[in-house]
């Protein structure tokens, strides 16, 4: 097999594999810190890409110059949510926790069908069909776009959460709730926050999802699904695991699509989480209970 | 022209002039006093509870989903039905629609309900996978299915007695679609020597896949061989590594069994790695010839080939169906529905022929009535409209259909030919 497909393949899986690792992020976040699994991140997702669509379709917007809309709408639309539902479920049970996602998740799936209907959209940009040629290099335009957009905001998560007062308030809260209540962190305030910053991430992996994949109400689940098993490989609650377990996952999908038949793609993922589930079950860059 | 088709099903094997109703038959139309009817149950009482018969037709179609825009293309040719069977046979047709929304547990739900709520008759539904579950479902029910598209030869191999199709079977296709590829090559005088294989992982792909790795082999007049064949799942949201692993074989062309989203993503990825083969060739899947194919992708769109079950541009019925498409939809054009419309059009055809016929809408006499079927002025390519033991229509044609100045066009066989082949396509780097 010529190194210059393989190079290309695993190239292409580094860019989606990014796109993963940011989608994966939020969901890492929300659990590192609010100790909550979001099941309905797929959802959010979804409904992320069809504000990036309609933008388009109704204001010929561009989803990459849509991203930060959806990012501070979203924001809100986490903080609020953490607000007035996720934060009264923060010391249930965790069935408790994991049946009122899954309802927002239903009702979330459900809503987008009534609203855009059951069918395939996209944004079809002028430039969806460019590629890069770079020596034996053919990058496809959109996806370096995605991959790039998905890379800074995943960085600029890294700086806020090690540079700004509140991202390491929300560290300390993380790391040690009962230090953070008795210094007098505003924990209910930075749950919020982080839960918004969650959605936030993934309304900007969403928006830019929208230049490589077609949107339906149906990918919810599966991205909610995809979303587990990269926070599982990388480490729960791990910010660097998730963008490392989406860089693993997007590449290991494209190889073996390569390499094995590419019916048998997310075989291999799954295949990865159990490896590392028997290996190293916090994940690769988890810490251990 | 109404008076002579009209004729030309009357005249069919089986027919009955008017008035010659069968003991115990009711006519259509006729009303018996509610005493002297018959205690029945089911759709046929629903039917003759209703006084005036009217042929409950239960149309199931994947109008939304994966398949949404083919099964809604489909239905189509369903709803112009009722207008021109009324023209054609006197007969009244109610259609009864649902949706299977791509799925095929929801086909089997659909199908059950349709029953129930009165239908006397099932036609769909577009994917073999659905319509096999729905098969199921009418065999069990004793209620007709009258397949309008779906390949997956185990279809009519079940020994199903309710069961009919009037659409060729994946081996059919294969066949029809190479020997195809060959008058293409013929014409063209183009001599690829090697073609990599995709196909769509569902019944139809694989059943199709079949086909293609049997019949191929025994067919030495095709001057390439196949370097690679390579799957993909229906519902992939991205084809980069399918189509690279293609990319990569160095193959003259590539022949794709596809569907409608996935040939959609398949070329558009094709533009991006700047893949340009000799052409790209459907042994005879749905997809490239659609609306939404050349809609979605314009010029990139141009010179892809399906050699697929077609309509006969010239056949009567043909000029009256394109009629009544056209005052049902003005902004649109049959060409862009062609299989879709022609086999569902002719579908429900077969079953208000047969309740002519049967001047019944009790299951068993429809169904007696649909296997006596001769019907030969039709609308799509091939022999006359005759099931045999098994249910199945032998004899329908195909026609190599290729995308010129973005429009599906005709160019083989060369006596319904609309216009002249282009292969290899302009701008093939060898």
């Amino acid at each position: 097999m010529p190194a210059e497909l393989i190079l290309n393949v695993a190239l292409s899986g580094v860019l989606t594999g990014l796109v993963y690792g940011l989608m994966a992020l939020g969901l890492s976040v929300i659990f590192g810190v609010v100790r909550v699994v979001n099941f309905a991140h797929g959802e959010l997702m979804t409904l992320a890409m069809y504000g990036a669509v309609a933008a388009f379709q109704r204001f010929g917007l561009d989803p990459l110059l849509s991203v930060p809309a959806l990012a501070v709408g979203f924001f809100g639309l986490g903080y609020l949510l953490q607000v007035t539902l996720v934060q009264r479920f923060v010391t249930r049970p965790e069935h408790a926790q994991f049946l009122l996602l899954l309802s927002v998740a239903v009702i979330l799936a459900n809503a987008q069908l009534m609203l855009f209907g059951p069918d395939a959209r996209n944004a079809s940009v002028d430039y969806a069909l460019d590629s890069l040629e770079l020596g034996p290099l053919l990058l496809d335009l959109p996806r370096l776009y995605a991959g790039g957009v998905a890379l800074c905001a995943s960085l600029s998560m890294f700086a806020f959460f090690r540079f700004s007062r509140s991202g390491k308030a929300i560290r300390a809260c993380a790391d040690n709730y009962r230090g953070a209540q008795v210094v007098g962190l505003p924990i209910r305030r930075l749950y919020a926050l982080t839960f918004g910053l969650g959605c936030a991430c993934v309304a900007v992996a969403g928006g830019v999802l929208t230049l490589l994949v077609d949107v339906t109400p149906a990918l919810g689940p599966a991205y909610t699904l995809l979303g587990f098993v990269i926070v599982i490989v990388g480490g729960l609650g791990s910010m660097l695991g998730a963008l490392l377990g989406g860089l693993l996952v997007g590449v290991s999908e494209a190889l073996a699509g390569l390499f094995f038949t590419p019916s048998a793609k997310s075989m291999v993922s799954f295949g990865l989480l159990i490896l590392v589930l028997l290996l190293r079950p916090q994940g690769l860059l988890g810490r251990r209970a | 022209m109404l008076a002579k088709a009209g004729r030309a099903l009357a005249q069919q094997p089986g027919a009955q002039q008017p008035g010659a109703q069968q003991p115990g038959a009711q006519q259509p139309g006729a009303q018996q006093p509610a005493a002297q009817q018959p205690a029945a149950s089911g759709p046929a009482a629903a039917g003759q509870a209703s006084g005036k018969i009217r042929l409950k037709v239960g149309v199931l179609l994947p109008r939304s989903g994966l398949q949404g825009f083919v099964g809604q293309s489909c239905q189509k040719g369903a709803d112009l039905a009722p207008a021109v069977l009324r023209e054609l046979l006197g007969v009244d047709v109610e259609l009864m629609n649902a949706d299977t929304e791509s799925n095929v547990d929801t086909a089997r739900t659909r199908a059950e309900r349709l029953i129930q709520e009165g239908a006397h008759v099932l036609v769909g539904a577009f994917d073999s996978g659905q319509t096999a579950a729905i098969a199921q479902v009418a065999e069990q029910r004793g209620v007709p299915l009258i397949v309008n598209i779906a390949a997956a030869p185990q279809i009519t191999e079940q020994g199903y007695r309710f069961v009919f199709r009037n659409f060729q079977t994946a081996p059919e296709i294969v066949r029809n679609g190479l020997s195809l590829i060959g008058e293409l090559l013929q014409s063209s005088g183009a001599q690829p020597q090697t073609a990599v294989f995709m196909h769509v992982n569902d019944t139809f792909g694989q059943a199709m896949a079949g086909g293609i790795k049997g019949t191929l082999p025994t067919l030495t007049s095709l001057p390439f061989k196949l370097v690679d064949t390579i799957s993909y799942d229906p519902a992939a949201k991205d084809l980069t590594v399918e189509v690279a692993r293609a990319k990569a074989t160095k193959a003259d062309f590539l022949l794709l069994v596809c569907r409608l989203n996935d040939a959609i993503l398949l070329r558009r990825e094709m533009v991006k790695q700047r893949w340009q083969p000799m052409g790209v060739v459907s042994p005879g899947s749905p997809g490239m010839y659609e609306q939404q194919f050349i809609q979605a992708l314009g010029k990139h769109a141009e010179h892809c080939v399906s050699n697929v079950p077609w309509y006969n541009p010239k056949a009567e019925l043909t000029h009256r169906v394109e009629q009544a498409f056209l005052r049902q939809n003005p902004q649109d054009r049959l060409v862009f529905h062609g299989l879709n419309v022609g086999f569902t059009f002719e579908a429900v055809l077969i079953a208000a022929d047969a309740f002519q016929r049967a001047k019944s809408v009790e299951p068993r006499a429809l169904a007696e009535a649909i296997r006596q079927t001769n019907i030969a002025s039709k609308m799509m390519l091939g022999a006359p409209i005759k099931f045999n033991a098994k249910g199945q229509v032998e004899g329908i044609g195909s026609a190599c259909v290729q995308n010129l100045n973005q429009v599906p066009t005709v160019v083989l066989p060369a006596a319904v030919a609309q216009a002249k082949p282009v292969f290899p396509v302009p701008g093939y780097k060898a």
